[in-house]
């Protein structure tokens, strides 16, 4: 492998790092409205009165906070999954926790399901924990150990399947619900205040340690699991932290945002091309990165069409679709 | 249906009917609307079909079932030899089955309040009840009007006309825009959209958006599945996450859950009605006896009323 040293990319995910933060604090100047900034921080206006603070803190700043994380989480879980399936096709969602996701959001929306812990957002948590549990199931049951063909056989069609049950679920709704459900599938960061960030965040930074951990792993895991055997790596471990951490952060960001797509996989390719292939630098510069191209995306979506919004996903497809055909067909 | 799905799937427009037929005998329907209309202009015993979502009235539900707007059954429906059948315009590929099958059909579309009317009359011609038709749809018209001259001079509340959301959260926010005819009843009722700029029958309305638009009054119309009391009081509560909207702060946050104010029937001047209540309590009187327009009983908002009044 021809990796540069890891301190020549440092300044790289640096750069990453400088973009989302600037990403987040400058994605709240901009919106459908006009609001003063200044008025913003008027502290002699009381809260309760002043309209433009609300629109900033209770609208806008959330909304920049989710999609950083939602984005971020993705563009790691995309990296880890790519790692262990050795697949550069591989996505976040690959595997089903996303459809898995998507059908327990479908049943709340669809059903109406009311609970007092809030309706979509568990719902969809607790189907990506059925994909993963049945997922992992099949990969495991017939081997010793754990076999990467077996899971992402399992995974898409579970995936398939899933999404029959999807269509199956919307075509047992009035037009209304299903209208919203599909809705659903196109991404939203519009959280409207902090509780679904605050909910998801334990999930997330549960992830990132699993991911801290993976970075070395990964690296060997590339070589194949037999010369990361010889290694002293131990590869079923691996293995599974790696699914089961990228399947955590799937699920957790998926209840925050909806299934939105391209972000888990043209990202990772994008950094890649800049730092090579060393997950030490892949994994946080994709993570940095991530989160300021949703926040980015979010923002266009906000505004292109205002006062209605864009759906988020279809910003993500609009400009990942092209790039990855590009990606395709470039010359290497 | 809960007939909101037609807020998704309207055109515009009253159209088409084919000149004078035999007075039908085994009606289908397939618009929970339509068989309303056919129940109260006294066609009610000649309809031997309807669609699966309909409800109302009570007896709508002993007829055969044949499916919805987009995938009704054509198999039982010719099964029923039918006579007439009440189609909505956009089911273009049913309306060429039973063109192809010798059925005579009754194509229509509406938009806007006016045309609910309208409608009501051109189905009461088609089945041979002109007269109760014309009758019920003068009597409608004449509450609206009432309701109209009753909150007339009032100031008209800034209102959100919320129409779906996610459960038990408030994101996915889906408004009343300023076309269509729930916007046409809340207007009706005393109420000033504050989403009519958006040419759309239903919009997704952001944070940003609401927060901006300052609604005085937040009012929600749900279908009444799974809205018990208690679940209204809770997703009252949610609308204090923002707590500077007027309609918070004044605690002007209604939920009704009643199909009198999502269903282009008969019943929508009831549903005109239980908005006036809430957006001028006091201004309108109830109706008659604890019956509308049409008759039929109707459902009071009194699960959704706040707990104080400004």
């Amino acid at each position: 492998m021809t990796t540069p040293p890891i301190r020549r990319g440092v300044p790289i995910v640096a750069a990453c790092f400088v973009a989302m933060v600037g990403a987040i604090l400058l994605a709240p100047l901009v919106g459908s409205t006009t609001i003063s900034i200044a008025r913003v921080f008027d502290r002699a206006v009381p809260f309760a009165d002043n309209i433009d603070a609300q629109i900033f803190f209770i609208a806008r700043l959330p909304r920049a906070v989710a999609a950083a994380l939602v984005g971020g989480t993705l563009a790691a879980a995309g990296v880890v999954f790519q790692g262990l399936l050795r697949n550069p096709l591989a996505t976040p969602y690959t595997l089903g926790v996303s459809a898995g996701a998507s059908l327990g959001a479908m049943v709340a929306i669809t059903f109406n399901l009311a609970l007092p812990i809030g309706g979509v957002a568990p719902a969809s948590l607790a189907g990506a924990t059925l994909a993963v549990a049945v997922v992992y199931a099949l990969a495991t049951v017939r081997h010793r150990g754990f076999s990467t063909t077996v899971l992402l056989l399992a995974g898409v069609t579970l995936n398939a399947f899933f999404s029959a049950l999807i269509l199956f679920v919307q075509y047992m709704g009035d037009f209304a619900q299903t209208y919203r459900a599909l809705r659903w599938l196109m991404g939203d960061l519009d959280v409207a205040g902090y509780t679904p960030i605050l909910t998801a965040l334990p999930l997330v930074a549960l992830a990132f340690v699993i991911f801290a951990w993976l970075a070395r792993p990964l690296n060997l895991l590339s070589l194949g699991a037999d010369a990361a055997s010889t290694r002293g790596i131990d590869v079923v471990r691996a293995q599974r932290a790696a699914f089961f951490g990228a399947s955590l952060a799937t699920g957790a960001a998926v209840s925050v945002g909806g299934p939105i797509g391209f972000v888990g996989i043209i990202v990772p390719h994008l950094v890649r091309l800049v730092v090579g292939s060393d997950h030490r630098l892949v994994l946080p510069a994709s993570t940095f990165f991530g989160a300021a191209f949703l926040v980015g995306c979010d923002a266009v979506a906000r505004i292109v069409l205002a006062p209605i919004e864009l759906p988020v996903g279809i910003v993500t497809a609009i400009v990942g679709g092209p790039f990855f055909l590009w990606l395709l067909v470039r010359r290497r | 249906m809960k007939l909101a799905g037609w807020i998704t799937a309207l055109a515009l427009g009253v159209i088409g009917i084919s000149p004078a037929q035999p007075r039908p005998t085994r009606i289908v329907s397939l618009v929970p609307a339509v068989t309303e209309m056919l129940f109260a202009v006294g066609a009610g015993d000649r309809v031997v079909g309807v669609s699966s979502f309909d409800r109302y009235p009570p007896e709508a539900a002993t007829r055969a079932r044949l499916g919805a707007l987009i995938d009704p059954d054509v198999e039982r429906l010719l099964a029923l030899r039918p006579d007439l059948a009440i189609v909505y315009g956009t089911q273009s590929d049913l309306i060429s089955r039973l063109t192809r099958a010798g059925v005579p059909l009754l194509r229509y579309e509406h938009a806007e309040l006016a045309d609910i009317t309208q409608t009501l009359r051109l189905v009461g011609a088609r089945v041979g009840r002109d007269g109760e038709a014309s009758r019920l749809a003068a009597r409608i018209e004449d509450e609206i009007a009432n309701i109209r001259r009753q909150v007339a001079g009032r100031p008209r509340p800034r209102t959100a006309l919320v129409i779906g959301r996610e459960p038990d959260a408030l994101r996915g926010i889906f408004a009343s825009g300023g076309v269509g005819f729930m916007h046409d009843m809340l207007e009706a009722a005393g109420g000033a959209n504050a989403f009519s700029d958006v040419r759309r029958q239903s919009l997704q309305v952001s944070a940003e958006l609401l927060l901006a638009r300052e609604p005085e009054v937040i009012l929600e119309a749900h279908p009444p599945e799974g809205w018990t009391p208690a679940r209204v009081a809770r997703e009252r509560q949610l609308w204090r996450a923002f707590p500077g909207l007027p309609a918070v702060r004044n605690d002007r946050l209604h939920i009704l859950t009643d199909e009198v104010v999502l269903v282009p029937g008969p019943r929508v001047v009831d549903g005109i009605r239980l908005m006036a209540q809430v957006l001028h309590p006091g201004a309108v009187r109830r109706a008659a006896g604890a019956s509308g327009a049409t008759g039929y009983p109707v459902r009071g908002a009194e699960a959704s009323r706040p707990s104080r009044e400004p």
